[in-house]
């Protein structure tokens, strides 16, 4: 694969990227700590990436396999756009496959499959601050997180349970990191919230709007916050997927017609296609 | 002297060119409930503020059992704050979430010092609701949909649920009509008595005062003027500042 030759590799410019580097590195050094960063204005609108693609353009090299996820699928807009974007930008091999990626930028999903240590998971990241919609004040938000005053973000789910009667929080759940930080996981669904824990791949997240990075390491405690009595749940669908029957996995329902005819599938497109193949293979 | 739970020395903090601290000394003791009346702007409720750590004085000396508040890194000064201190408001607006539930509000202090079972926590928020003579079906219920009287009671109750040591309450009767005030001084009466409170009381009513407290700090122009057993200030006040103000006193 040619790059373009009118930019510099992967789009930034090389004193951009080690300023993301050094964010990245002090990021890792303190897991779950949210590290401010000089975001720079992307080719694409805010909302669609940008804090994930500066980031992903800082990790890169060009013996990178690139895999960009949105939703879990690699055939939606964003996902297509951005795989796009650096193949022109840096002309790095892509892929589909979560097994041959080396880098996996993802919007709202982690891979079904077990992430290995040969590979770095980049999160696009809306709003890094966990505690945004309790205490409007970022200032004072930032004094909790020095002093790990947390006590606020257990009020919410507290209240969650007293007027749901189950925690009600089902995407963007908050996580202890290393048992120190509070950390917002992006809005991935609760489901994959266990899959962070002690995770052998790196685990990046950029917000360009709110320009914050911040990381977990591999190997590092991600834990879901709950109460003795009301432990933390994954939530699933109950259904098997339509097209590859698995009953593990994260499922999207999807309309079918418009009679009220629905299916459930796999969110995870490449998880789903690779279940589907060994089944007709070993059929 | 030296067993005092909370003490104060020299404490001397200026706005411009209004000295609102002037060279304060103060002591309280555990499980004793001091008054600071003064007029308005008579340096009360800076004091307060001073005292508890949220304004640092130019000059002077905090002690609480034994360390050095004003000394104190904010992290410890904060658990201070969570486990042996309380502070109530004038306005339980500044006090409590009003977008959060009563039991949450109650419970806050609860998960900040470690509390992870739910229904422990709502067990002792509808006790303390109880306590505090609200309604316990009014447990889910927003502060916001509470009367006055009602939101300060769970403010006193959101506040001491840890069993503080010492409480600093600034007018907490203010704002309030007179039979839900008279109601609300019972209240923190027998809760003082009960739990065996220290109380910081800052008020501007001599009769709320007289009700409450075992000794009277009198202020004016940042300074303390007089400085008594509660009977004796008020029966027998030295200062012409004391005499005028229980003279006001209006006579129902």
């Amino acid at each position: 694969m040619t790059r373009d030759p009118g930019y510099n590799f992967a789009y930034l410019d090389e004193s951009t990227k080690r300023m993301i580097r050094r964010a990245i590195l002090k990021g890792v050094a303190i897991p779950g700590h949210q590290v401010p960063f000089g975001a720079r204005e992307m080719p694409l609108p805010y909302g669609w990436g940008t804090g994930g693609i500066q980031v992903t353009a800082a990790v890169i090299g060009p013996a990178d396999v690139l895999k960009v996820i949105d939703q879990g699928a690699d055939d939606t807009t964003n996902a297509v756009s951005i795989r796009a974007f650096f193949r022109r930008v840096a002309g790095v091999a892509t892929t589909e496959r979560t097994a041959e990626a080396t880098v996996i930028q993802t919007r709202h999903r982690i891979p079904e499959r077990a992430l290995t240590e040969n590979q770095i998971l980049v999160y696009q990241v809306p709003m890094p601050e966990p505690l945004f919609r309790l205490e409007a004040r970022i200032a004072e938000t930032k004094r909790m997180h020095a002093l790990a005053d947390y006590g606020l973000m257990h009020v919410k789910l507290y209240e969650d349970i007293a007027r749901h009667g189950h925690i009600a929080t089902s995407y963007n759940y908050p996580v202890m990191v290393n048992g120190r930080y509070l950390m917002s996981p992006s809005p991935i669904p609760a489901f994959d919230n266990p899959k962070m824990d002690r995770m052998p791949a790196l685990q990046l997240f950029g917000a360009g709007r709110e320009k914050r990075i911040y990381a977990v390491p591999p190997y590092t405690s991600v834990r879901s916050l709950d109460f003795e009595d009301h432990p933390f749940r994954p939530i699933r669908a109950p259904h098997a997927c339509t097209l590859c029957g698995a009953r593990d996995s994260y499922l999207d329902e999807v309309l079918t017609d418009d009679r009220g005819g629905r299916i459930f599938v796999c969110s995870d497109t490449d998880h789903c296609a690779e279940r589907q193949a060994s089944r007709e293979a070993a059929e | 002297m030296s067993n005092a739970l909370l003490s104060a020395r020299g404490l001397v903090l200026r706005f411009g060119r209004i000295a609102a601290l002037d060279g304060v000394d103060l002591d309280i003791w555990p499980g004793e409930v001091v008054a600071i009346v003064g007029e308005s702007g008579s340096g009360k409720t800076t004091l307060l503020r001073a005292l508890s750590g949220l304004v640092r004085p130019e000059a002077g000396s905090v002690t609480y059992a034994g360390q050095d508040v004003l000394a104190m890194g904010e992290a410890a000064r904060r658990d201070l704050m969570r486990r042996e201190w309380g502070f109530v408001h004038q306005n339980p607006r500044d006090g409590l979430r009003m977008g959060v539930s009563a039991g949450g509000n109650i419970g806050e202090r609860l998960m900040a010092v470690g509390a992870r079972h739910y229904g422990n926590i709502r067990a002792e928020a509808t006790a303390w609701l109880q306590r505090v003579e609200i309604d316990p079906d009014r447990l889910d219920a927003l502060p916001r949909t509470f009367s006055g009287g009602m939101q300060q009671r769970l403010q006193i109750a959101r506040t001491l649920v840890t069993r503080p040591r010492l409480v600093f309450m600034d007018e907490p009767t203010g704002g309030l009509d007179v039979s839900v005030q008279a109601r609300l001084l019972d209240l923190i009466r027998a809760l003082v008595a009960e739990l065996g409170l220290a109380v910081l009381i800052v008020t501007h009513d001599i009769a709320a005062a007289r009700l409450l407290a075992h000794r009277i700090v009198v202020m004016r122009h940042g300074r303390v003027v007089e400085e008594g057993l509660t009977d004796r200030v008020l029966d027998d006040p030295q200062h012409p500042y004391t005499q005028l103000l229980v003279a006001s006193v209006l006579a129902a």
